[in-house]
């Protein structure tokens, strides 16, 4: 009794001090900044930058309108702006998808040497530094890039296509750096999914497409709510590809943080714009596990 | 009109470094409708490929598969009036019990409340009643099994297929779980194709057993001839343990026959089917070999040899008697508690005889 309580008490102490590192970090780095910021968002800012210790919630007034005072208006670009944010996050998630899904498929039925080396391809573009990526893009897309020349050689098209500065150019861009962490989650997904019960699936008469809907795509679909979060949150807070193939035609509301901080030196409202793209994302997470775990508890028929 | 039936089938794959391995070398099968046939072999002889061809999931390259006539060919798995139990049982660890069972009829679209009954139905068959909203990890290796088997049963298929289903499990559960399948087949009326490398497995529960090796049949008989009368020197020694002796045919009394072996000692056996100077193996089962008691009436026609091992193995004791030139036979020898003759051991000198009728005769390969 004595003894066996003994060994608990080890045990317990023995985690404390394995978890002691990590657990420090995330509250030096990642709990205390959340929390100035947070106390940031409700303050006067100051003239030349920092804060006024002042109780000052109209900074939230100005995105959402309300609560408002005679200085601060409501400018509802905000939202414009975050909606948009919003729409090509998604956009994001929905391409990256499209390109992942089938690939990891076809990367999982490989064999030894060759599935490594495809594995080694998809995590390549991380070693090429992002500005320079984001960059080749611009260099495609515009007016006089390869694909309007390619098009208009080919006699496809006579004016050259607007590609460049759009919503379509920021969702290429973010495609294109975030597919990678869409593959990961769905190939470890699909690597073990065991294809025994995709022949039992068919043995019990169900088609090709049944087979998939009930049987593949819930079983993959940890993979797939996995790669969708970590590829949406990036792609929301994102201002690098927005400030690059967007131009100033596309703003994201990455990019309105960033100008708060950096530019018109409001921290208080870049705090703000922060803690509401953390609060919608939060929102959607928890949406989607508490939809997840009733569909799991009544068994997905 | 014939049932289920397999007509020269040929089934080949590459290997990586390009050579054909042969799983199916013209196959042909008459499957009876209602019978319980058993495809038994070693692993790699080709009768799990065999049961993949009929359910669908491969392709013969040759030959046809028929179901009352009507070919098989190009029809997909999920069209097959066919349904298979597969040797890691293949549940789907999303659905509850109840759903897995069900799943058949809810691609089937089957209605709600017949859905149900027959989910329900299909429990209580195999003895799993009560259990439909479990999930597949929470049971045990042995009633996962039965919901493996209430899933295709409740589909009600025109043969069953089953895929070394017993293999995972442990001893005493399998010999249980074999005479329920057995009960099973009897009470549901359906055909089941059973694949196994078990040859007792095979022996104890098969209406017919077809003994496959390197992509052929070699033998398709009930258990009790394939045991008594193997066709071949393969099917002696993969089902039970046989002693073959070559020899030739010298003389002939009605059906009694003397034939010389090898070691020139002249031995009885009866068959119909030699005659002088044909060239037999002469196929004896260890429990057919008797040790010769002491003293007086001893049969005529008995082999001397001397013991070189005496393994016990609880009801028997299995012994290696040298019979000369280096040739071993294994006796069986029941072990009766509270006999008189003591064990026998390594070195000792034994005579050997047998009733002729327990003899079986094949011919000599390329007599």
């Amino acid at each position: 009794m004595t003894s066996s309580d003994t060994i608990l008490k080890r045990k317990r102490r023995s985690l404390i001090l394995l978890l002691a590192p990590f657990s420090i970090m995330l509250l030096v780095f990642f709990l205390v900044p959340l929390g100035i910021m947070m106390v940031y968002s409700f303050l006067e800012p100051g003239l030349y930058g920092g804060v006024e210790w002042n109780w000052y919630p109209y900074n939230y007034g100005r995105i959402i309108g309300w609560p408002l005072n005679d200085f601060e208006e409501f400018e509802p670009i905000y939202l414009k702006i975050f909606f948009n944010s919003l729409q090509i996050a998604i956009m994001t998630v929905i391409g990256t998808f499209l390109l992942c899904y089938p690939a990891a498929f076809w990367v999982s039925r490989m064999q030894g040497a060759k599935k490594n080396f495809i594995l080694f391809l998809i995590t390549l573009p991380f070693f090429a530094n992002l500005l320079v990526r984001i960059y080749a893009w611009l260099l495609l897309l515009r007016p006089t890039g390869f694909f309007n020349s390619v098009l208009q050689s080919a006699g496809l098209i006579i004016e050259p296509l607007d590609l460049l500065f759009t919503n379509f150019s920021v969702i290429i861009g973010m495609v294109y750096i975030l597919t990678p962490f869409m593959f990961l989650p769905i190939y470890a997904n699909v690597e073990k999914l065991d294809y025994s019960l995709v022949r039992a699936s068919q043995d019990l008469g169900a088609n090709p497409l049944q087979t998939f809907r009930r049987v593949i795509l819930p079983l993959t679909a940890p993979g797939i709510i996995g790669g969708s979060v970590i590829v949406f949150i990036p792609a929301l807070g994102n201002f690098i590809v927005p400030s690059f193939l967007g131009g100033s035609k596309v703003q994201m509301t990455g990019n309105l943080i960033e100008r708060s901080f950096l530019q018109s030196r409001d921290w208080p409202f870049g705090a703000a714009l922060a803690l509401l793209i953390m609060a919608s994302v939060v929102v959607l997470i928890v949406f989607q596990l508490s939809r997840q775990s009733k569909a799991e508890a009544r068994g997905v028929s | 009109m014939s049932f289920l039936k397999i007509a020269s089938a040929h089934k080949a794959y590459k290997t990586p470094d390009g050579s054909l391995i042969h799983a199916l070398d013209d196959v042909s099968l008459n499957v009876r409708n209602n019978e319980f046939l058993t495809l038994l072999g070693p692993s790699g002889c080709g009768k799990t490929t065999l049961l993949k061809c009929i359910a669908g999931f491969e392709d013969i390259d040759a030959g046809e598969i028929t179901l009352e006539e009507q070919s098989l060919k190009g029809v997909p798995a999920h069209r097959r009036p066919f349904n298979t139990v597969f040797q890691n049982y293949a549940l789907f660890p999303h659905l509850s019990i109840a759903n897995n069972v069900g799943y058949g009829l809810d691609v089937a679209r089957i209605a709600k409340k017949e859905r149900n009954q027959r989910v329900e139905e299909a429990l209580e068959l195999v003895g799993l009643e009560g259990f439909g909203n479990r999930e597949p990890k929470q049971l045990s290796g042995g009633q996962q099994q039965r919901v493996a088997l209430a899933r295709s049963l409740v589909l009600k298929p025109r043969v069953l297929l089953l895929d070394e289903p017993l293999s995972a499990l442990d001893r005493k559960m399998r010999e249980n779980m074999q005479i329920e399948l057995k009960n099973l087949q009897h009470t549901v009326g359906i055909t089941f194709v059973f694949v196994t490398h078990d040859q007792e497995e095979a022996l104890a529960m098969s209406d017919r057993i077809a003994v496959v090796a390197q992509g052929k049949v070699q033998q398709l008989a009930a258990p009790t001839e394939i045991y008594d009368e193997p066709a071949n020197e393969f099917v002696a020694n993969f089902v039970g343990t046989s002693n073959i002796f070559s020899g030739k045919v010298v003389a002939k009394e009605g059906r009694l026959l003397t034939i010389e072996t090898a070691n020139q000692r002249q031995v009885r056996a009866k068959s119909d089917q030699f005659d002088r100077g044909d060239l037999v193996e002469l196929i004896l089962r260890p429990e057919h070999l008797k040790l010769t008691p002491g003293g007086n009436g001893i049969p005529d026609s008995c082999i001397e040899g001397t013991v070189e091992a005496s393994v016990f193995v609880g009801s028997d004791l299995h012994l290696h008697v040298n019979v000369g030139k280096g040739r071993t036979a294994i006796v069986h020898h029941r072990h009766n508690r509270g006999d008189d003759g003591e064990r026998i051991e390594a070195g000792a000198n034994v005579k050997l005889y047998y009733s002729p009728n327990a003899a079986h005769l094949i011919k000599a390969v390329g007599g």
